[in-house]
């Protein structure tokens, strides 16, 4: 009774997500899905593979819409937005495989991303007003900002496709950012990383969430990943919501057990 | 690190506008000398203009990764509004350049109106089919030019579709669009000074629309349609502004074009895709999204055909030979990496010499 008084009054959450259900044509890909997520958790989706993780993500941003069911941003509902209008209103993710503007310059990804926020119009920019390079200028310093972030300063200037893999990760998360999101989505960030990168990565992840104070919901296969950073658990199984709650209690949780392992 | 390349990419536009402008200078002092044959003069405006279609196609091509193949009747457009414009005004405005000046910026804007109004549809389209369909409506275009007859007389302007008559122009009105027989007597305007300066401002226009957030945003939706929607990049917006300033910019030539010649018809060889897939040809042997190489390809290939003219029936063949070894040269990785050692080489035998 306390509890949902404090829900409901005092500490809204940032992500509520109420029985979404997508089906593609026989198939329900998510069936009934709800979670909840408070500002600035670090919130782990996992599940076997074909559970409808991704699916989740496009629904949430945009990219599919639901057949039914509610999701609202900070009070806001945002059910069924076009992905741009999701975007601006807050919810910023990366892409399980990579999707980089691969024939652009790393700092060229990262200003991509501060689009929305620093304008000028096209004709300011073709006749070079002032504007555009005042506007310029502090799009540079927020992104080299970022890109030191994630310690991309020194590649500022290569091709995005010519970083490392691991970099090429970072980048997109910086990127992420770079619209100044209050959720951030990771798909799969540690995907095809060696156990020392995704160590690192780990920590940058820790490092966003205190230093930008973002939510973030994340998918992942990795267990050494999830159960090290994430706060929360929901895991997916064949579009159903299987378990949910404290990390520690969800992966021991015999059903998520045999999801994962097999009867 | 940053300064680094913000002077890298002006320094890379100056080089492009001075070659422009070098090129400018040596023909103007052939020209004074007289050491330039008549058939290379007529030639100058040309170039201009398909220097202008080149590089105006390299923003769909190049920036926005589009294939366009109805460059041509954007151009047709851009020509005969413009051609039009001159002739309707000829009585308002009796000095021929400023009346030239509006007949580009008329011209401009038509072309890129039919941008915006062909680009709506078309650009829900990708790759192939949006090839053949831009295909499909710069035929169309040609086509209904050819049939349009548009009069004037005390009364106003008489459209019709059937022929001059149908006009039913009043006593002393004049047929501006004569159907098949296209425009007449259009002024002598263009000359090569106005060309260089419309391709420097097309120069202009188009690097520094690159090198601008409306340019970013533009090439992202190249590189990744999704990541780009996903970082809020408005992607119907930016296809359609771009696709549009490519057809003004297009139009712009065709308005140079038709004040080159004194009848302006609609032709499948100057307006039909053979025009438009000479252009392309322009820029993907330049090198797509090298704006430089645009314009490079554009004289070289203009002036080829022109230059082999005393090999006769060999002509075509060295042509196309020149195509082929041209294109391997320019993207085949073997050629690439010959040319960046043979770049070393000349690099370091430079220093020795200099040391």
């Amino acid at each position: 009774m306390h509890q949902e008084k404090e829900r409901g009054c005092i500490t809204m959450a940032l992500l509520e997500v109420k029985d979404l259900n997508i089906a593609f044509g026989g198939l329900k890909a998510v069936d009934r899905f709800n979670i909840t997520i408070e500002k600035g958790e670090l919130y782990g989706l996992i599940g076997p593979n074909g559970a409808g993780k991704t699916t989740v993500f496009n629904l949430l941003t945009g990219v599919y819409k639901p057949d039914s069911g509610s999701i609202s941003l900070d009070g806001k509902d945002i059910t069924g937005k076009r992905t741009i209008d999701i975007n601006q209103a807050g919810v910023a993710r990366t892409f399980q495989n990579i999707r980089l503007f691969k024939n652009m310059s790393v700092l060229d990804n990262v200003k991509v991303g501060l689009h929305n926020n620093n304008k000028y119009s096209t004709i300011e920019g073709i006749l070079r007003m002032p504007r555009y390079f005042k506007v310029e200028k502090e799009m540079n310093n927020r992104a080299m900002e970022l890109l030191k972030v994630f310690g991309l300063q020194n590649e500022c200037n290569f091709k995005a496709s010519n970083l490392p893999y691991g970099k090429q990760r970072k980048l997109e998360i910086a990127r992420a950012l770079s619209t100044e999101p209050v959720l951030l989505l990771l798909d799969e960030p540690a995907a095809g990383m060696n156990p020392n990168e995704t160590k690192e990565l780990m920590d940058t992840i820790r490092f966003v969430r205190d230093e930008f104070g973002m939510t973030i919901l994340l998918i992942e296969h990795d267990m050494k990943l999830v159960s090290g950073i994430c706060e929360k658990l929901t895991v997916l199984n064949f579009g159903n919501v299987l378990a949910q709650g404290q990390t520690s209690q969800v992966l021991n949780n015999p059903q998520v057990i045999s999801a994962y392992l097999g009867d | 690190m940053d300064n680094k390349k913000m002077k890298k990419t002006t320094k890379s536009s100056i080089i492009t506008y001075a070659m422009v402008i070098a090129v400018y200078i040596i023909v103007e002092i052939m020209l004074k000398t007289g050491s330039m044959s008549s058939l290379m003069q007529g030639l100058l405006v040309p170039i201009c203009v398909y220097i202008i279609l080149a590089v105006s196609l390299n923003l769909t091509v190049g920036i926005l990764g589009e294939l366009s193949l109805g460059h041509a009747g954007f151009m047709c457009v851009g020509a005969f509004s413009g051609a039009f414009f001159t002739k309707v005004m000829a009585e308002i405005i009796p000095n021929v350049g400023v009346r030239l000046f509006f007949a580009i910026l008329v011209g401009a804007a038509v072309a890129g109106l039919f941008g915006i109004i062909i680009g709506i549809p078309v650009l829900r389209l990708k790759g192939d089919y949006l090839a053949i369909v831009t295909l499909a409506f710069g035929e169309i275009i040609k086509n209904i030019v050819n049939v349009l007859y548009v009069g004037k007389d005390s009364v106003g302007l008489h459209l019709s579709t059937k022929d001059a008559v149908a006009l039913k122009l009043a006593e002393g009105g004049e047929v501006i669009i004569n159907g098949a027989q296209g425009i007449t007597g259009t002024p002598h305007a263009s000359t090569f000074t106005l060309g260089i300066i419309l391709i420097l401002v097309t120069l202009f226009i188009i690097m520094n629309l690159v090198n601008s957030r409306t340019g970013r945003a533009i090439m992202a939706i190249r590189d990744n349609l999704i990541a780009a929607e996903s970082v809020g990049i408005n992607i119907t917006q930016y296809k359609l502004l771009a696709f549009a300033i490519s057809a003004a910019l297009a139009g712009v030539a065709g308005v140079l074009y038709a004040h080159n010649l004194s009848t302006l018809t609609a032709l499948p060889k100057n307006f039909g895709y053979n025009m438009s897939i000479m252009i392309l040809v322009f820029v993907v042997l330049g090198g797509i999204g090298n704006i430089k190489g645009s314009i490079i390809s554009a004289v070289i290939l203009t002036l080829l055909p022109e230059l082999l003219r005393g090999l006769n029936n060999y002509r075509m063949l060295i042509y196309a030979i020149v195509l082929i070894a041209m294109m391997i040269f320019n993207s085949s990785p073997k050629a690439i990496e010959l040319r960046m050692r043979l770049v070393e080489k000349f690099c370091i035998r430079k220093k020795k010499g200099a040391a």
